[in-house]
């Protein structure tokens, strides 16, 4: 299965189009915070720009810690998530080793990149990627 | 559509904040529009600009957030340049940080005791002592900033004052996330004389997307979104930026060169964006919830010890600012405008203005106006250690000349002479020597810039000097631009967002206004905006346009001062007319 990864990020302009395609399509909300990738300055903008998103990790750690399996390990790296799953316990986002799962305080569930690559279209300089991760480390 | 306005009012003389909403977003619409309203309604008209009272008002618009380059915030305010009602508009993450944090405005009132800093989100407002951050840079300033209330980082603005809004310089600056200004007409200022270091919004909430209108919002996003990213219709911001202007401009003899003695000058390769991109720019940041990234990032590398010692500076640098630190100057180096840049951001200073303030200076010691004991320096166009040191002396306003020079450059040229060549168009000009239709719209546009009409394209025609086309292109460009920053919309994106784009923008969010409702609504905010700047005190029989603007010379040869004297006659009818409609109209509602 493919994931996303964020190879060019030292292209990164700041202008957040990814974080607010994926608040717009796939968490319905027009949001910041709301989104699986997170744009971040680390220190000002004058540091460049960080993408805050799920790793894929195999086995992932915020599906071991999730104590009603809303979160199960999806094949090739990262997670699914059934949200009537989820009792709300915020313990995905502590688990997560990179600070990629925002728990929402209003619907008090996790945010985070499920790797549907919808935000990819949106980078104007092509700093996202889907990747194969069968083929990713050959 | 219909929403209140959710706007949050803080007052630092009391150290209490209210929130406040508003039933008038049909009339309003949204950042120029809500500006005005918002000041009608809080503004002390016949009050200095520095009256603890005055409000300094942010306020976003309806599609701030929603649509891409919808990515500005308009500031209104009494300006200490002219005591008069004034815009600015800044960038940044302010517009999406303000919209994230749930609020269409934001309006500071009261004057603190010590230097403070609101902290702005969702759920919380910190009014915090900043008293160590006094005098201290925007560079510095914005670093210790990231360690308040609220901490949120990637997701707030921050936006800042220097030392020259500290020491009430008239068009010292507000410095926004870095690289971004609400630059002229001295906000900056009104920041100082309340005390108030600094703001942060903070974006950290976020608004549900009514499932009734997706399907329509994400497809009028996804058009103009690739409107603006393939069509090339942006490009030129991206590429070079708006330096690229430079070269055309130094060719129409329409760049102003030290102190406009000169409208061409062979050296202009040396700053022209063409020479900045290929050996100064490091990289380009946007304002967030744009694609386009127009923010030029230059690379200042610099010596500063004997053996091979480096240190380097990130510089953001643009048409306007190489004009104001650069040409103006005599400076002809990228490095040189970069170096000054560098000071006037830190200090934070309009580099327009203080720029072309700066100009004056020179030329008045080259006249014998005034001397080196009232410049503290040897100014001299091209030497930019003299502009370094005058910088700081206009910052700290080190004696009597600086201290009038920093009321403006009009206002020290009153004093000691030398009004004749003062580049000021009701404020100190942008760079545009492109002919009278400009000069007349910056010196009574309503906010004294160049982009309140455009009118320096208009120039560029031909068969341009003719009242009535003049007219018709200002109040047109007018109608479009009081729309567009009614949006609060970045007035880059015009060729992604003509009128109908708007409008079908709006439709899909709920908004139902029909275009002849849109454009209604528009013409009464335009009307408004103006009656506030004649309330303000706006007379526009007594802006001057010096000579130095009678006298030069561009590829359409000498200005024609009668043509210019008669269009200005005309547009002050024009405007007087606009302002007492919506002054009649009030009456009417009373």
């Amino acid at each position: 299965m493919k994931v996303l990864r964020t190879p060019n990020m030292e292209r990164c302009i700041g202008c957040y189009s990814c974080s607010l395609a994926c608040a717009r399509n796939v968490y319905k909300s027009l949001s910041w915070k709301r989104a699986g990738i997170q744009i971040r300055s680390s220190g000002g903008i004058s540091t460049g720009f960080e993408a805050r998103i799920c790793l894929a990790c195999d086995p992932a750690a915020c599906a071991e810690a999730c104590p009603t399996e809303a979160l199960r390990q999806r094949p090739g790296g990262g997670v699914f998530f059934k949200e009537k799953r989820c009792i709300n316990c915020a313990e995905c986002s502590r688990a997560c080793p990179v600070g990629a799962i925002y728990f929402d305080p209003v619907k008090e569930t996790p945010v985070l990149c499920l790797h549907c690559g919808r935000c990819v279209s949106y980078c104007p300089h092509e700093c996202l990627e889907m990747v194969d991760t069968a083929k990713e480390n050959k | 559509m219909t929403s209140k306005f959710k706007v949050m009012v803080v007052d630092l003389g009391n150290n209490k904040s209210s929130l406040k909403y508003f039933d008038t977003r049909r009339e309003w619409i949204g950042g120029s529009g809500l500006a005005a309203g918002l000041f009608s309604h809080f503004g002390l008209p016949g009050e200095d600009a520095f009256h603890p009272d005055q409000p300094l008002i942010l306020a976003i618009g309806p599609l701030t957030g929603y649509f891409p380059l919808m990515s500005k915030t308009i500031l209104g305010f009494m300006s200490p340049y002219n005591n008069q009602y004034a815009e600015s508009h800044g960038g940044g993450r302010s517009a999406l940080a303000l919209k994230f944090a749930g609020y269409d405005a934001l309006i500071v009132r009261g004057k603190a005791e010590k230097p403070t800093c609101i902290g702005l989100g969702s759920r919380e407002v910190h009014i915090q002592d900043v008293h160590f951050l006094k005098g201290m840079d925007i560079f510095k300033t914005g670093k210790k900033m990231r360690n308040l209330k609220p901490t949120n980082p990637g997701h707030r603005s921050i936006l800042r004052i220097g030392p020259a809004g500290e020491n009430l310089v008239r068009y010292a600056c507000v410095n926004v996330d870095t690289y971004r200004h609400f630059g002229r007409m001295g906000s900056g200022a009104v920041m100082g004389a309340k005390n108030l270091k600094g703001i942060i919004l903070s974006g950290d909430s976020h608004v549900d997307l009514d499932p009734d209108i997706s399907k329509e919002y994400n497809k009028v996003y996804k058009d103009i979104y690739t409107t603006v990213v393939q069509s090339g219709a942006m490009r030129k911001y991206h590429d070079l930026g708006t330096p690229e202007n430079i070269l055309p401009l130094n060719e129409l003899q329409a760049l102003p060169w030290r102190n406009m003695q000169s409208t061409y000058d062979e050296n202009a390769g040396g700053v022209s964006g063409e020479k900045f991109g290929q050996d100064q720019l490091l990289r380009q940041v946007a304002c967030a919830g744009c694609p386009v990234g127009c923010i030029h990032i230059g690379l200042l590398r610099e010596r500063f010890g004997e053996e091979h010692e480096y240190l380097y500076r990130q510089v953001s640098y643009d048409y306007e600012p190489i004009f104001g630190m650069g040409t103006m100057l005599g400076v002809d180096t990228a490095p040189g405008v970069l170096t000054l840049l560098e000071d006037v951001e830190k200090t934070g200073l309009d580099a327009i203005s203080a720029g072309v303030a700066l100009a004056w200076a020179t030329e008045a010691l080259q006249k014998n106006v005034i001397t080196r004991e009232h410049t503290l320096t040897d100014l001299e166009f091209g030497n930019i250690q003299a502009y370094r040191e005058a910088l700081n002396h206009l910052t700290r306003q080190s004696n009597e000349f600086y201290r009038a020079l920093a009321q403006g450059t009009l206002e020290a040229a009153k004093k000691y002479g030398g009004e004749d060549f003062a580049c000021v168009l009701g404020q100190e000009m942008a760079g545009y020597a492109t002919g009278e239709n400009y000069f007349v719209s910056q010196a009574l546009g309503f906010r004294h810039s160049h982009l309140d009409t455009g009118a320096y394209g208009l120039d560029q025609e031909q068969d341009s000097r003719d009242i009535d086309k003049a007219i018709k292109y200002m109040q047109d460009q007018e109608d479009y631009r009081v729309l567009m920053c009614s949006m609060a919309g970045c007035l880059f994106a015009r060729k992604a967002y003509p009128k109908e784009n708007i409008l079908r923008a709006l439709n899909s969010l709920g908004y139902d206004y029909t275009l002849e409702e849109l454009d209604a609504c528009v013409e009464k905010i335009k009307h408004h905006r103006w009656a506030l700047k004649f309330r303000t005190g706006f007379k526009p029989e007594d802006v001057k346009i010096p000579s130095r603007f009678k006298e030069i010379t561009t590829w359409k040869g000498k200005t024609d001062p009668e043509y210019m004297d008669r269009l200005k006659s005309k547009y002050q009818e024009v405007l007087r007319e606009m302002a007492s409609t919506h002054e009649k109209r009030q009456g009417e509602n009373q």
